[in-house]
């Protein structure tokens, strides 16, 4: 009998602290590796969030875009993971194919270039590809003229990285059949072709190219946290291709109540304003205050340029050969 | 008393057979042409080389068989019988205990082995600073210290000049006089087998000769011996 | 033949925990592999550009090998007859490069060799053409900054072993130097020269996700950068496996042939003695000698100069994380350094023991088995059990010490055979077997070798961005990792800042493991 009642209490106890734990409920992101970061958005949207929520917000890092959406299919249906933040317009295709997200309900006005209705993923900010220079350097017009010149850029690969796959893109996006021609011109201008951004941008900001691919947002933050205003964003004619960043729900989360709070917490005012100045994109929501200061100085694109999600596989392919070609050479 | 029975050693194409007895606290030398198999002869009684065939009793016991260290003996070889990176003093300790964890009594047993050796005050040397005839006392310390009842020595004083060697015979005859072991020492130098022999092993054409009386043998060697002294 | 139970396999080193050693590792690459292939899907072939990746892959390591050994020729000619003042410095710094942490050493070559490095810079001022650092070329210039210093190592030995009978001989002769050379140093150099082209090559061969950057496009695609694709973007693990097989297969390969050919790893003990030279002593041979050892010393230094000068400029705006993570990455180093011991010396024990050397290539395996493959195959392994981001720390020692494993069994096996050899018979008389042999008599002998071996590890842990980039928790951020991070953030002078820690870092764990080994090591 003693023992009984032993493990009767034992029981008890294990109820207790289990109930305890379960009052703040714990709500587990995966996000890339950036965001997290000690300067990136991570703190402070965890901090907004736990105060309104009652829960504990867990941001887990991985990588980037592309290596998240690979973690998550390892996982499969027995991920950890609520919501994850961070895939793009390119990787959306092929997060639906997994079909382990869940349609959401988000209730937003957004301030993007393009409609938004997708049922399942919210966008949180986006912003547009672009090559950035030192403005003692006038740039090209268009992609025809870059491949006429003999100006050196730095691009990303797109095997590997977003804005690779986000410059391949958007040359299909601008020129279609023509894409190979202009690659042919381009081949001679590209110094080199990195794995990441981070090692791109590095090379340009060591003066190892005149023009690195990045976004049309790069100079905001020299501007406002270096107070460096000698950085700009050349301005195609063809248009710009655009990255949307967005969060979805996991049809497995344990928390669901909560996830759809947090898909919505993130087009939010209390998330929005934190986003230009710490990931360095724009808004999907304008916040009510408006944006940074130095905001309105950047290059803002004629057009829009964008590939619907779900003809990028297709697209992706044929313009990774047409690359691959022109730059084997 | 070591009894070798009817023992075979073969090493390759090389064959030797023995079949003698040792008598506790006799001085056997070992002598014989190069490559007879002297050294053969010493590492088969140690352990190190297998037995073919026969086999050999330490007091009624067999030990064909046995590990070098369960043996009733201990061997100082021509070279390396210190570790270089262990002092005088844990050098001599492993001959008490293999994992150098001396008791204050086995500490003291060992202080007193190396002021017999008259190196008492190089306990905490390295090996490497002491001279070759100060390093050949330490392994002799050690023999000490291990007090097993035979000693087999293969040729460690080779190294050695005239003088010295002489003298290092002279501390061999003493240590194993204070312990009461039989020795068995690898030569060949004729004065050698003088200065410290009571008997000797004649090694020659695949066999190890049962011993003989020392001074008889070297008055008067059987013609194999004579052309072998020349 | 029943009493033929060898009494010397009793005495000798236990062989059991290093064939339970030499399993692990095996176990550890092939349960990730097979990992990866359960979870494939069936039909993933080669495409030509996975072909391609392969030939690039081999052309360029065999050129980086071909390269660096042959500019170490004259560079360790010239230090083995000169003596001078930072001789011995200049010679400790020849294995600076070899531990740098890659991303570290590409961040000086840029600065030396890019487009507004120095050198173009100083081209330019007297209006000569500028050079460019992007393609094949630079792929091999990396690879012989990092490789060509370990070459001049090599050879340095190779010309210690030359008998100062044979150089006075020809000093009697007075021979000119072109006939020494054909007399004395070429039949030496025909002996070591083909174990050093051999060890660079398989280097280079899989550590070539480094100079990556330098490539300069898709000409430049590894089949490491292939395995990279194929799992993060196409997340085919079909491909991947076959990808990793075919990496396993050539570097394991080229490695097994290698073994045959290359020099003992010996420590740098003995490389700072000078041999008397008589010959060599006109004023021409002295002044290319000269310029020689000078233009080694820029190429070797100036890089090194620049990672510090930026360094220095950007560590005031280092963030407080960088040193939680340099705390996290020196205990990342010190366990794999730990995890390595373990390893390799009963590895080293058994391989030892035995006459052949056949089973060092396991240890070779982990060196050509793809950090992302294993990484990936024991997430497939342990997520089904537990969640996979609390062994991330774990599954990183785990690589770290088996891309570190042949470098220390190349260095621990011959003295540990000359120690079995030396010491077998005298300690079985001692009755000092087992665990004590190791205590008493192996250890103690081999300590400037473990030193070294675990200076090696741990610098190569230290710089190491391997499995942890994928899946790295945020709160356990290696310094290598928190580097690219500050990158991505665009703040590249702190980036700067946490290179020169990382730097400073790498060199000090080897500095303190090596003098540690050799501090009070009697000879």
């Amino acid at each position: 009998m003693k023992y009984l009642t032993f493990a009767t209490a034992t029981l008890a106890a294990t109820a207790i602290s289990t109930t305890a734990w379960a009052e703040t409920p714990e709500l587990v992101v995966y996000t890339y590796d950036s965001f997290v970061s000690d300067w990136g958005p991570g703190p402070k949207i965890e901090e907004a969030f736990e105060a309104t929520c009652g829960c504990d917000l867990k941001l887990m890092g991985v990588a980037d875009g592309a290596a998240l959406l690979a973690r998550l299919k390892l996982e499969g249906a027995r991920s950890d993971a609520d919501v994850v933040m961070g895939l793009d317009t390119s990787l959306i295709a092929a997060a639906k194919e997994t079909g382990l997200f869940a349609e959401t309900p988000v209730d937003a006005e957004y301030d993007l270039p393009v409609e938004w209705n997708d049922p399942v993923f919210a966008p949180y900010d986006w912003g547009y590809f672009a090559f950035v220079h030192n403005k003692d350097l006038t740039p090209p017009a268009d992609f025809k003229a870059l491949g006429k010149s003999d100006l050196k850029i730095v691009i990303q690969d797109p095997r590997s990285s977003t804005p690779g796959l986000g410059l391949l893109m958007w040359v299909k996006a601008a020129y279609g059949d023509e894409a190979p021609a202009i690659w042919d011109a381009m081949a001679d201008n590209v110094v080199t072709v990195t794995k990441g951004w981070s090692e791109a941008y590095g090379l340009f900001l060591e003066g190892e190219a005149d023009m690195v691919l990045s976004y049309t947002t790069s100079p905001a933050y020299h501007l406002i946290a270096e107070e460096d205003d000698s950085k700009a964003a050349a301005a195609f004619d063809e248009g710009h291709y655009m990255q949307i960043e967005v969060v979805g729900k996991l049809a497995g989360s344990d928390q669901p109540a909560l996830a759809e709070q947090f898909l919505n917490f993130m087009v939010s005012d209390a998330a929005q304003t934190v986003l230009p100045t710490t990931n360095w994109m724009y808004p999907a929501v304008t916040p009510s205050a408006g944006l940074p200061a130095g905001f309105e100085t950047l290059t803002v694109p004629e057009k829009a340029l964008l590939i619907p999600a779900d003809e990028v596989p297709a697209n992706r392919e044929e313009a990774l050969a047409e690359w691959l070609k022109a730059l084997s050479q | 008393m070591l009894k070798l029975e009817d023992v075979l050693i073969t090493q390759g194409d090389f064959r030797m057979q023995a079949d003698f007895t040792l008598e506790v606290g006799r001085k056997y030398a070992v002598i014989g042409p190069s490559g007879a198999g002297k050294s053969t002869l010493l590492g088969a009684l140690c352990g190190f080389v297998p037995l073919a065939a026969g086999r050999m009793y330490w007091e009624e016991r067999d030990i064909s068989n046995a590990a070098p260290n369960a043996r009733p003996m201990t061997m100082l070889f021509q070279d390396n019988n210190l570790f270089p990176h262990l002092s005088v003093l844990q050098n001599v300790g492993l001959g008490l205990r293999p994992d150098l964890r001396l008791t204050a009594q086995e500490r003291e047993t060992v202080e007193n082995a190396l002021s017999r050796v008259d190196l008492s005050n190089f306990a905490t040397a390295k090996p490497g600073t002491l001279s070759g005839g100060q390093q050949s006392r330490v392994a002799l310390a050690r023999v000490l210290v291990q007090a097993r009842p035979l000693v087999l020595l293969d040729e460690p004083f080779a190294a050695l000049g005239p003088a010295l060697r002489n003298e290092m015979l002279d501390v061999v005859r003493d240590t194993v006089a204070q312990t009461g072991a039989a020795m068995v020492m690898v030569t060949h130098a004729p004065e050698d087998v003088r200065r410290i022999a009571d008997e000797v092993i004649f090694v020659e054409g695949g066999r190890a000769h049962a011993p003989r009386p020392a001074a008889a043998l070297m008055d008067d060697p059987p013609p194999e011996l004579r052309a072998y002294l020349g | 033949m029943a009493q033929g139970a060898v009494a010397i396999d009793r005495t000798a080193i236990n062989s059991k925990t290093g064939i339970s050693a030499a399993l692990f590792v095996l176990a550890l690459i092939l349960l990730a592999l097979g990992a990866v292939i359960s979870r494939a899907e069936v039909g993933a072939g080669l495409g030509p550009s996975d072909w391609a990746a392969v030939r690039f892959t081999v052309l360029q390591a065999a050129c980086s090998a071909v390269v660096s050994v042959f500019l170490a020729i004259p560079v360790a000619r010239a230090l083995a007859r000169r003596r001078f003042i930072g001789r011995a410095a200049l010679v400790t710094l020849l294995g600076a490069p070899f531990i740098l942490p890659v991303i570290v050493a590409v961040l000086g070559l840029l600065a030396v060799f890019g487009r507004s490095g120095w050198l173009n810079a100083a081209l330019e001022a007297v209006g000569l053409p500028t050079v460019s650092i992007y393609g094949f070329h630079g792929v091999v210039l990396a690879h012989v900054f990092f490789n060509m210093p370990l070459a001049t190592r090599l050879l340095l030995q190779g010309w210690q072993t030359v008998p100062s009978e044979r150089l006075r001989l020809v000093a009697q002769l007075r021979l000119t130097p072109r006939a020494i050379f054909r007399a004395v140093e070429l039949p030496m150099l025909a002996q070591v020269v083909p174990g050093a082209l051999a060890l660079v090559f398989v280097i280079c061969l899989t550590s070539f996700a480094v100079a990556l950057t330098l490539g300069g496009g898709p000409r430049a695609t590894t089949i490491e950068l292939a395995i990279y694709q194929a799992f993060r973007f196409d997340f085919d693990l079909g491909r991947a496996a076959v990808l990793s097989v075919v990496q396993l297969v050539l570097a394991g390969s080229m490695a097994l042939i290698a073994l045959w050919l290359v020099p003992v790893v010996r420590v740098g003990g003995g490389l700072d003695r000078v041999m008397p030279r008589w010959d060599a002593r006109s004023g021409l041979q002295l002044v290319m000698d000269g310029c020689v050892i000078a233009l080694a010393a820029l190429f070797l230094l100036v890089p090194l100069a620049a990672v510090i000068w930026r360094g220095l400029l950007g560590l005031p705006q280092m963030p407080a994380e960088v040193y939680a993570a340099a705390g996290t990455s020196i205990s990342i180093a010190v366990t794999s350094i730990l995890v390595l011991l373990v390893l390799a010396l009963p590895m080293a024990g058994w391989i030892a023991g035995r006459k052949g050397g056949a089973v060092e290539t396991i240890g070779l395996l982990g060196l050509s088995a793809s950090p992302l493959m294993i990484g990936t195959g024991w997430f497939i392994v342990i997520n089904p059990i537990a969640d996979p981001f609390d062994f991330t720390l774990l599954v990183t020692i785990l690589v770290n010490a088996m891309m570190a494993l042949p470098f220390a069994l190349r260095i621990l096996v011959p003295p540990m055979r000359d120690a079995v050899a030396q010491y077998e018979r005298l300690s079985a008389i001692l009755g000092i077997s087992g665990w004590r042999l190791w205590r008493v008599v192996l250890l103690p002998r081999l300590r400037a070798q473990i030193g070294f071996a675990a200076g090696l590890t741990g610098a190569l842990s230290m710089g190491d961005l391997g499995v942890i980039a994928l899946f790295a928790d945020p709160e356990q951020a290696t310094l290598p990792l928190q580097m690219v991070r500050l990158m991505g953030a665009y703040r590249m002078d702190a980036a700067a800042g946490a290179a020169l820690v990382l730097l400073a870092l790498s060199l000090g764990i080897f500095w303190i493991c090596d003098k540690g080994g050799r501090w009070r090591a009697e000879a």
